[in-house]
Formats: structure tokens, C-alpha cells, sequence
């Protein structure tokens, strides 16, 4: 008998090292060259690579290697086929879908530069500005929605903004097909992915079965219907409040923790922005926008400075609003009659 | 699932210490598992299994026996050595059941049995006069006794699961270097111990260009022989992992749970 442990000692570093290594992708037989790793979530890691065939840097999301079992490998081509399934400039297109040699299935998606929504707004860019990066948040969402298609993880982390101001939608992988059982989806959201992710914090997504479902997505932007885990109840609308969440982390900076708008900000918001908000993140879906693209018409129209649906006016706001609207043609006009008014006086005219 | 050891005589038998420290596991050409080889009628196949847990679990063992039962280093290797011995003289390994639990986790009962009847049985000899004693603390700088405070169970928990990691990571580390030796992949090995082994504690990682320029080689060749290394190296982990633990199951589940690996 001998004494064992083997020759070699590693340092923790190294160690750590090598549990990483262990985990990378094994490419070979495949058109893909291994370049580095560029994020790790629950279900998967997100991989630069390299398409030789096609000559282009592409992103592998690999099934993370602690999770890869039949029903994770299910979830994660079923991410690929409704990502393929949503042609939209706002939503990353998917390349190809296969599975590796250690048996791990993975996706080939466009390699998107830019920066995060949390990072973005971190620069200060004007309100304006930052309403037009959530309209077309909105827009790929919308479109998911008209092919009846929920996201059920929008937060500012799974947006990014292009260097071209270009937005896209990212992580489709608790999306749900609202035409799927209850039985189908419950199946697969009871799978190890979200279980073995890190412990539930307020910004990490999180699984776990509840009297009526499985809890999918991240609590701070969850609407409370998703947070019950009433799973036969989600709908747009439950996108609707995540969107919501998001509009109110760019006026507010921060997730909504049951303050109102005006609380929360440091500055002043408008109230019709306020309002949008408050009506996206109501407690009753029954109270929310249907879906996106009235919530992203609502928005539109504040930006024109149209009236919102969110915010009913007063004769006085809505005279103030026209004002506002209208004020080059209204001081124009109100020119002219001051200059009638001159002439009269003093020409007689 | 416990593990009952009677007080064992201290056994120091030579073939234990330092006999082949570095020798590199020898991978049956199956993967039939040492935990049930253990129970095995013929005293060799019983011996050799035990070989290979030793080698496996000295390591970890040595470094629980040292956080929990505050042994200093050489008592903690006696104590290891004494835990062995008395494993391979009594058969206890040999009652482990797959069915009820991890191998980790008996093994793990089974040296607190044995470490607590030590414990006791030195106590007995210092109260009786013996000539033996056993210190249990830890000593500081001067040579005087030290309490540690005790540690949480679930810290040694992860400790001993981070030591075992790092026993089976070392002996596999060590039989892709013997694999490697006098082939035409040794110059895999050496970039692979240059990049993955030495380049995790420098403070910079060399490059692989830098690597291509040490070894004249062109810089795809690096990239292969590193992804070759890395997979021999994942394979030979898994290969000692699955020798180590007694079902397809457990063997699943630890290399989930250690390693992080979902084996193919």
C-alpha cells in the first residue's frame, strides 16, 4: 500500500483552473474553433468561437456541463428552435443547433458586441435617449408576442445595446410558447437548470416549485402572477410588468421594490411616463397593458408628446400639453397677434 | 450509514510511508470500481484496491484529520496511515453499501470512528502513565499548545470534498505525465503543465505565441497539443473518478458535485 495524493501539488489557482478547463467545450468534429468564455449562467455557458467554414466569429451557448442531462439538452435545443423561430432584428439569430462530442448540446448564435441595458444607462444618457433604446426593447418582444411567444426573463442584463444604438433582446431560455401544456412546460422548468444555478438572489434567475408551478425567472423583475408560480396565468401581460420593470429601472435606476416612480427618482418624471409605468407594473395583470406593443404605443406617444392612454387629462394638462406640442406654431401665431395689436394702437391700421 | 472501528493497535508497517509518492495510478483496462474490490476474497485484488483508495483519499484524508481532530502535521499522518492500515487489516471499507450512500461520506464516518477511538485510547495511556503520548493540538512557534477553534461541519465538508478534488486532479495530472513520457506528446504535456498547471499561479499566463516560440513550433500546433492535453486530462479524471466510487450513479453524482462534470 502506498501513501496516495500523487506527486504533483496544485495550488487552489490552479485548481480552479483546471475544474474550468474540464468544463470547456470539446470541439473537434465540429466547423468551430474554441476562442474563450464569455458569460456562465445557470443552464449554459456562453462561448466566443470561431466558424471556419463560414469564416465569422460566432457565440456557442454549450449546456454548462453540471446540468447536462436529457431534460436540460431538451430545454436548450427548445431555446434554439424558438430563438430560430423569431426572425427579428431585435432577437439574435440562431446559426445552428448540435451536439458536441461529450454529448452536450449547443447553439451557434450571432456574436453580439455592445454593452449591457444596466451598463448603457450607467453612462447618463438623456431620458430621451433612453426611452428610444426601451421602445425597441419593446419591439422584439412585441413580435414574440404576436407569435405567441413569452419571454419570462426580460431584465436590463438580458438587453444589449449595440455600438450602432442597435438593441437585442437576449436569453430565451425560460421563454414559453403560450400554446405549450402546463404539463410540457412544468416538466421541463422541474429540470436541474435553474435548480443547480446559484442560490436565488434578487438578480439571479431561479426555479423551484411552489403549490401551483415552478418559479422561472429572476424575482426583482417578476411579475407577481410569475412570482406565485402560477404558471396557467402567465401571459404577455407578464412580460408587460418585466418591461415595466425595466422603464422604471431606467427612471429610477433600480428594480421596483413597491415605491412609486416619483419616490424612487432623484429627479422629476413626468407624469404620464409615471403613469405608464404604474399601469405596466400593476399588481392584476388585468390592469396592465394586453401586451408590448401597447405599452410601446403608449411610450411612443409620450415621446411625440401625444396623449397616453395611461393618463387621462384634465382640460388645463391638455391645453398645457398642446402648448407644449404646438409651441412654435402657437408663438407664432400669438406674434402676429401682438403685432395686430401694436399696429392698431399706434397706426390705426 | 455509520462505521463502528474498535481501538486499533498503532500499526506502522514500512510499505505505507513514502513507497511510490508519485507513482501515477495504473488504470485497469475496465472500469471496475475499487470500492467493491475492497470486499474482494483474494487479499491481493483486496490490497490493491485499498492502494488505490489510499492514493485517492490520503490526501484529503490527512487534511480533515488535521482541520477537524486538530492533529498536528505528523500525528495527522500517523493518524492517516493508522486509518489505512487498520481499513486493510480490518475489512471496513469493505462494508460500505452503495445503495445507502456515497463512498465520501462512510469513508468519512468511518475515520471519525477511528480518529475518536484514538483519541480515547491516548487519552487512557496519559492517564495510566504510559509512555506514549499523543498531542492533539496544534502548536504555535514556541512549541506550546494552541486550541484551534473548532470548525464547521459543513467547511469540513468542502474542505475535504476541495482536497479530494485536488488528490484526484494531481494523480491524473501525474498519469498524463507518465503517459506523455518518451512519446512524441511529451511536448503536449510540457505546454500544458506551462500554460494550464504553472501559468495558473503566475502572475501572467505566457501566450500561446510565447509557447510557439519556446518550443519552434507553429502556433495551431499549441492549440492542439493544449486541446489534446485537456482532453486526456478530463478523461483520466473521470477514468480515476469512476475506479473510485462503487455505482454508475455515485459516480454520476460526484462528478457533478466535485468536479462540476456531467461525464459522457
Amino acid at each position: 500500500m502506498t501513501r496516495g495524493g500523487g506527486g504533483t501539488e496544485l495550488s487552489d489557482s490552479t485548481l480552479d483552473h483546471l475544474r474550468r478547463v474540464m468544463d470547456f467545450p470539446d470541439l473537434s468534429g465540429t466547423r468551430y474553433e474554441l476562442r474563450h468564455e464569455l458569460d456562465r449562467g445557470g443552464m449554459g455557458v456562453v462561448y466566443a468561437a470561431r466558424d471556419r467554414e463560414l469564416e465569422r466569429d460566432v457565440a456557442l451557448k454549450v449546456l454548462a456541463t453540471a446540468v447536462a442531462d436529457a431534460e436540460a439538452a431538451e430545454r436548450l435545443r427548445r431555446e434554439a428552435q424558438i430563438i430560430a423561430g423569431l426572425e427579428h432584428p431585435g432577437i439574435v439569430p440562431v446559426h445552428d443547433v448540435g451536439a458536441l462530442p461529450d454529448g452536450r448540446v449547443f447553439y451557434a448564435m450571432k456574436l453580439v458586441g455592445g454593452q449591457r441595458l444596466d451598463v448603457f444607462v450607467r453612462a447618463g444618457p438623456p431620458l430621451a435617449e433612453q426611452l428610444r433604446v426601451f421602445l425597441r426593447v419593446c419591439e422584439p418582444v412585441a413580435f414574440a408576442h404576436a407569435h405567441g411567444v413569452i419571454h419570462r426573463d426580460l431584465k436590463p442584463e438580458n438587453v444589449m445595446v449595440g455600438p450602432f444604438g442597435e438593441v437585442l433582446v437576449m436569453d430565451w431560455g425560460v421563454a414559453k410558447r403560450l400554446t405549450e401544456t402546463k404539463a410540457g412546460d412544468e416538466r421541463l422548468a422541474s429540470t436541474p437548470e435553474r435548480t443547480a444555478s446559484a442560490a436565488p438572489t434578487s438578480t439571479g434567475p431561479v426555479s423551484h416549485g411552489t403549490a401551483h408551478g415552478t418559479i422561472l425567472g429572476t424575482p426583482a423583475w417578476m411579475a407577481p402572477e410569475q412570482a406565485r408560480g402560477e404558471v396557467d396565468r402567465l401571459d404577455a401581460r407578464a412580460d408587460v410588468y418585466a418591461l415595466g420593470a425595466i422603464l422604471y429601472f431606467l427612471l429610477t435606476g433600480r428594480a421596483p421594490r413597491g415605491e412609486d416612480v416619483a419616490e424612487a427618482a432623484t429627479t422629476r418624471v413626468p407624469r404620464p411616463l409615471e403613469a405608464i409605468c404604474a399601469k405596466a407594473l400593476a399588481a392584476d395583470p388585468g390592469g396592465r397593458y394586453a401586451n408590448a406593443a401597447e405599452l410601446a404605443g403608449d411610450v411612443a406617444l409620450f415621446l411625440e408628446g401625444a396623449a397616453v392612454s395611461a393618463f387621462p387629462e384634465g382640460p388645463w394638462r391638455k391645453a398645457l400639453r398642446f402648448a407644449s406640442r404646438h409651441r412654435a406654431p402657437l408663438m407664432l401665431v400669438a406674434a402676429y397677434i401682438i403685432m395686430r395689436v401694436f399696429m392698431l394702437l399706434f397706426f390705426r391700421v | 450509514m455509520g462505521c463502528e472501528v474498535a481501538p486499533s493497535s498503532w500499526i506502522r508497517t514500512g510499505g505505507l510511508r513514502g513507497v511510490g509518492e508519485s507513482t501515477p495510478l495504473a488504470f485497469p483496462p475496465t472500469h471496475r470500481s475499487v470500492v467493491l474490490a475492497v470486499r474482494s476474497a483474494d487479499p491481493e485484488d483486496r490490497a490493491r484496491a485499498l492502494d488505490t483508495l489510499v492514493r485517492a483519499y490520503w490526501r484529503p484524508v490527512f487534511r480533515y484529520l488535521r482541520a477537524k481532530w486538530r492533529a498536528d502535521e505528523a500525528r495527522a499522518e500517523d493518524l492517516a496511515q493508522g486509518f489505512f492500515a487498520a481499513a486493510l487489516e480490518k475489512g471496513w471499507l469493505g462494508r460500505f453499501e452503495p445503495e445507502k450512500g456515497r463512498f465520501r461520506t462512510f469513508l468519512l464516518s468511518c475515520l471519525d470512528a477511528y480518529a475518536a477511538n484514538e483519541v480515547r485510547a491516548a487519552r487512557r495511556l496519559k492517564r495510566g502513565g504510559g509512555t506514549t503520548t499523543v498531542p492533539l493540538e496544534v502548536e504555535d512557534e514556541d512549541g506550546n499548545p494552541r486550541e484551534l477553534p473548532l470548525a464547521d461541519p459543513a467547511d469540513l465538508e468542502a474542505g475535504f470534498q476541495r482536497e479530494w478534488a485536488r488528490s484526484l486532479f494531481s494523480l491524473a495530472v501525474d498519469a498524463l505525465r507518465e503517459r506523455c513520457r518518451g512519446t512524441s506528446k511529451e511536448v503536449a504535456f510540457a505546454l500544458f503543465e506551462r500554460y494550464d498547471l504553472e501559468g495558473a499561479m503566475a502572475p501572467e499566463r505566457p501566450s500561446y505565441g510565447t509557447l510557439a516560440a519556446e518550443h519552434a513550433i507553429p502556433l495551431t500546433q499549441v492549440t492542439n497539443h493544449l486541446h489534446w492535453a485537456r482532453k486526456e486530462f478530463r478523461a483520466t479524471v473521470l477514468d480515476t473518478l469512476r475506479e473510485i466510487t462503487a455505482s454508475e450513479a455515485e459516480f454520476r453524482a460526484e462528478a457533478r458535485s466535485l468536479l462540476g462534470v456531467e461525464p459522457e
